[in-house]
């Protein structure tokens, strides 16, 4: 829809941005008006949306389910308190997790967890997870013909039964390798492969730069690929 | 162009899945994609991570905490 170069077009002049059907900023404008005017089905739409992902998400800085609901509720309150001040530079959605985050940080700064106080403070510091995505033996040495190409190529999981790729046990493995990993890895895989947000809506939600964002997803997918791949590989 | 070899592939498959290598690394990443099984394998089992992933969203909102919730909302429209 939007076309750039200037190039004449045979729609009306008037901008398509302002539609109110397809607007998301209109659509968010409604609901934080909805709120202010205490409308409470508004509100358990919002959160039947997002209280279980906010949920998993404080839980992995504070460890605690408890602490988590706790410190989800103080991040809806807070939401709501700072309501009229919501400004809609980013999403509501990502304005509401960003104050979670936020919370949970400081929460599990204060119960003195075991979370390295450098990927608290600031996410965009390398993290000290630089390994790489798969094991450096696996590949032809450096003065080799081939060097840089597989050793064995990775065995293919096709022939793998669903009900076993599918199973608990499979299951269960991914959540112990996400559990593993820097808890910056965690945050992004969570938010991007589970929760499906956005590239652009972690980066905003977890302020972290669009290039490291990456780098830490892909860490984070390699590390459970690798996870899988012992898994598979053991019957 | 120099060919990309299975050791860099590896580390640029979240990138390319994202569309944000340049345009000639792409063009390397998907050259060699097309006459490396290995790697070939290596993307596929990405993919298939990625999805497997997925499958861990759960949705379920206990109705005590919805109901605190719903207090708390309450409580915060009086003031
Ligand atoms: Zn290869």
């Amino acid at each position: 829809m939007s076309d750039s170069n200037g190039a004449p077009t045979s729609q009306p002049a008037v901008s398509q941005a302002t539609s109110p059907r397809d607007d998301p900023r209109q659509d968010e404008r409604r609901l934080i008006a909805s709120l202010l005017s205490g409308d409470e089905d508004a509100f358990m739409r919002l959160v039947e949306q997002y209280q279980a992902a906010m949920l998993r998400l404080a839980q992995m800085y504070v460890g605690d389910r408890a602490v988590a609901e706790e410190v989800t509720q103080e991040a809806w309150l807070s939401a709501l308190k700072n309501l009229d001040r919501f400004e809609g530079r980013s999403s509501f959605k990502t304005w509401l997790f960003h104050i979670l985050v936020n919370g949970a940080k400081s929460r599990s700064l204060r119960e003195r967890r075991s979370i390295p106080f450098s990927a608290l403070a600031d996410p965009d510091a390398a993290d000290s997870d630089d390994a790489p995505s798969v094991a450096p033996e696996r590949f032809r040495p450096a003065g080799d013909t081939y060097a840089g190409g597989w050793l064995a190529f990775p065995q293919s999981w096709a022939h793998l039964p669903e009900a076993h790729v599918a199973s608990h046990e499979t299951r269960e493995r991914i959540l112990a390798a996400i559990e593993r990993l820097p808890i910056t890895q965690q945050s992004v895989i969570r938010l991007r492969d589970i929760e499906g947000y956005s590239a652009e809506d972690v980066c905003q939600m977890l302020r972290v730069s669009e290039a490291n964002q990456r780098v830490l997803l892909h860490r984070a997918r390699a590390r459970v690929r690798q996870a899988l791949e012992a898994y598979f590989a053991e019957e | 162009m120099q060919e990309m070899t299975c050791k860099e592939l590896v580390e640029l498959v979240t990138a390319y899945f994202e569309g944000a290598l340049p345009e000639d690394e792409q063009t390397r990443f998907e050259r060699h994609l097309g006459v490396c099984p290995g790697c070939e394998t290596y993307v596929e089992q990405m993919r298939q991570t990625i999805a497997l992933v997925g499958d861990l969203r759960e949705e379920h909102v206990s109705p005590d905490a919805q109901q605190q919730l719903l207090q708390a909302f309450r409580d915060w429209k009086r003031q």
